[in-house]
């Protein structure tokens, strides 16, 4: 646990980079500083190191003020990770990833071990040990910056935009591979961003910093989105909060329509009558794996002529936002719901999407809201 | 070219034994020189301030002539070798200083923000990740220090026998035997030549990370312009990120 204790940065020119903030950075969580540049949120990071120096406060990591340790050990017990990766650009992949257990007194076996184990770990093919940084994508050298920020197997990880300098795609990708590795290895992480969307999409806890160092809310992801604190906070989240908010809440407790799911080779006649007001029906194969939509009244029963489901949702694992866009994607607004298998357990239709929206909310508001982080970790296994 | 390795008997040495002497004299001060550079380097580094100084103090060294430095040196040194080589080595200063100190600054600001948020100490640092990176930077300065030595080391002929292949040229008017001032000009010029070829293989082992050379860049993008329907690619484009900031 990292505790920041009314920590202020004044430079001599009288800029206060960060004003008298106080957070508590628990373990086994991604804690994610954001805002706008200029806030403080990257020298927040580096006093947590030392590479910066506070004018007052203190940091504590585990009870102990980092002040009362040597700077070298300190930061060779915190893996970094910056921007644009900062590889060491004469030094193959493999010694990149084994520097800092080098540093430690490993022996250059152990070291080269540990390195070939994480380039692993974090997806990268092993025939890139021998290469030059030169030689890799910006995206593969982001990852060489993780595994080498992780290589001492550090209980802290401090990440300076990490994933700034990627192009979108491979963004989502180094995302994805986090939150993958932090479910392995559970470290302490400090992730510093200015992208709003990657904070709620890696962040167990969101500090939301405003210019001038002063810390504006910090809350979990989808307390954020649903109770801003201010206009600011409101402001950087952005004009669709309520939408991302959906993120957040489960499928699980969605009442899906299984009046209009039929398996191939149905009677006609049967379809026509199960129809109803909405006169599309969804046909599946033998196994119950959605084949497309059909009009009863014109489709003659050929597989060929079905009208294409798109995409569809997994009940439980996917949220309610991915239900929702579903279903305003479906060329017959409604969304095909299926189980780990693939195989249809219904359909939910907006409106069917929209209930369940408000009795989630509803179910929220009930519960007392007083302990979000459990809740948000909860939530965020089932994404 | 009769007696073109003939050497007169008062320069008391063989041809050989002169081309050996021309390097010592030329390239011990610039090893020595480098030595000087490299902490030098690391405090200017260090103590942005000092830069400036200490650049206008090497200018100043290589202004004063060498026979200025042989009047006063020879008082302690006397007609020896060294009062030949520590005007070398000074000179080689205004040369080595800033290559040291321009490939050190030329790091990116992530390197070296990584290096220090490893816990790898100042110099550590400066030893195992900057003065590698600057790598050919320093063998550009070392290069030029190098061929300016080995021409300047024939002005030790004004104080006697320690010119090396400078004594020729005056051993070539003593006799009037103007091969010999071909040879001095001549052996000198390929001793220039050699060293420096054998730093751009020193550079080429010593930088294996380094991408391809601009040079064969282009003329691959030349080429691949050239071919109907090819794409240009520039393998350098990743490598030239400008530098980030501490904010």
């Amino acid at each position: 646990m990292i505790a920041i204790e009314e920590v202020s940065k004044r430079y001599a020119d009288g800029t206060v980079a960060v004003d008298c903030l106080s957070l508590q950075i628990p373990n086994h969580s991604i804690t994610v500083l954001v805002g706008p540049s200029g806030c403080g949120k990257t020298t927040t990071l580096r006093m947590i190191n030392r590479m910066i120096e506070p004018s007052s406060g203190t940091i504590r990591v585990d009870g102990e003020d980092i002040q009362h340790k040597p700077v070298n050990a300190l930061r060779r017990s915190m893996g970094y990770v910056i921007q644009n990766a900062g590889l060491f650009q004469h030094r193959t992949i493999l010694d990149n990833i084994a520097t800092v257990p080098r540093l430690l007194g490993w022996s250059k076996q152990r070291a080269r071990d540990r390195a070939a184990e994480l380039m692993e770990r974090v997806g990268l093919d092993p025939v890139m040990a021998r290469r030059y940084p030169y030689q890799l994508s910006g995206g593969q050298q982001q990852r060489v910056g993780v595994a080498r920020a992780l290589a001492a197997d550090p209980p802290i990880l401090l990440m300076d935009e990490p994933f700034s300098a990627v192009d979108p795609v491979v963004r989502r990708g180094l995302q994805e591979e986090l939150l993958r590795i932090q479910g392995e290895l559970g470290k302490a992480i400090v992730f510093v961003t200015h992208d709003m969307d990657e904070a709620i999409t890696v962040g167990d806890r969101i500090a939301v910093m405003r210019t001038g160092g002063k810390l504006a809310q910090f809350a979990a992801p989808d307390e954020l989105l649903s109770s801003p604190a201010d206009q600011f906070v409101e402001e950087f989240l952005g004009g669709d909060r309520g939408i991302r908010g959906l993120s957040f809440l489960s499928t699980r407790d969605l009442e899906l329509d299984r009046s209009r799911v039929f398996p191939v080779g149905t009677d006609r006649k049967q379809l026509a009558q199960s129809t109803g007001p909405q006169p599309h029906v969804l046909i599946t194969d033998a196994d119950g794996k959605p084949l497309g939509w059909a009009d009863p009244s014109v489709w003659d029963g050929d597989v060929e002529a079905l009208t294409p489901y798109g995409q569809s949702f997994e009940v439980g694992r996917d949220s309610l936002r991915i239900a929702l866009d579903r279903a305003v994607l479906s060329p017959t607004g409604h969304a095909v719901a299926v189980d780990g298998a693939g195989r249809v357990l219904g359909t939910a239709g907006q409106e069917r999407v929209g209930a369940a929206i408000r009795a989630a909310r509803q179910r929220r508001a009930a519960e007392s809201p007083d302990d979000p982080s459990e809740d948000s970790a909860q939530v965020k296994a089932v994404r | 070219m009769n007696g073109f390795f003939d050497i007169p008997s008062d320069l008391q040495s063989s041809y050989l034994g002169l081309v050996s002497t021309h390097l010592q004299e030329a390239l011990i001060p610039v090893f020595v020189g480098f030595a000087l550079a490299l902490p030098i380097g690391l405090l200017c580094v260090r103590v942005r301030w000092l830069y400036p100084p200490v650049l206008w103090i090497t200018t100043v060294l290589y202004a004063i002539p060498s026979l200025a430095f042989f009047v006063v040196l020879i008082d302690y040194t006397g007609l020896s070798r060294l009062t030949v080589m520590i005007p070398l080595t000074l000179y080689s200063l205004v040369i080595l200083v800033p290559s040291v100190v321009d490939g050190v600054r030329s790091v990116p600001e992530e390197t070296n923000a990584a290096a220090a948020a490893m816990g790898i100490g100042l110099v550590r640092r400066y030893v195992q990740v900057q003065l590698p990176i600057a790598v050919p930077a320093i063998i550009a300065g070392l290069r030029v220090a190098a061929a300016s030595s080995i021409s300047l080391v024939s002005v030790g002929a004004l104080i006697g026998n320690q010119g090396a292949l400078g004594n020729l040229l005056t051993t070539a008017m003593l006799y009037q035997r103007p091969a010999l001032a071909v040879n001095s000009v001549v052996t000198t010029a390929v001793l220039a030549v050699l060293v420096d070829a054998l730093l751009v293989l020193l550079r080429k082992l010593l930088t294996p990370w380094q991408p391809p050379s601009d040079r064969k860049v282009r003329r691959t993008a030349a080429r691949a312009a050239d071919a109907p329907g090819a794409t240009r690619t520039s393998p350098t484009a990743g490598a030239a990120r400008a530098p980030e900031h501490v904010s």
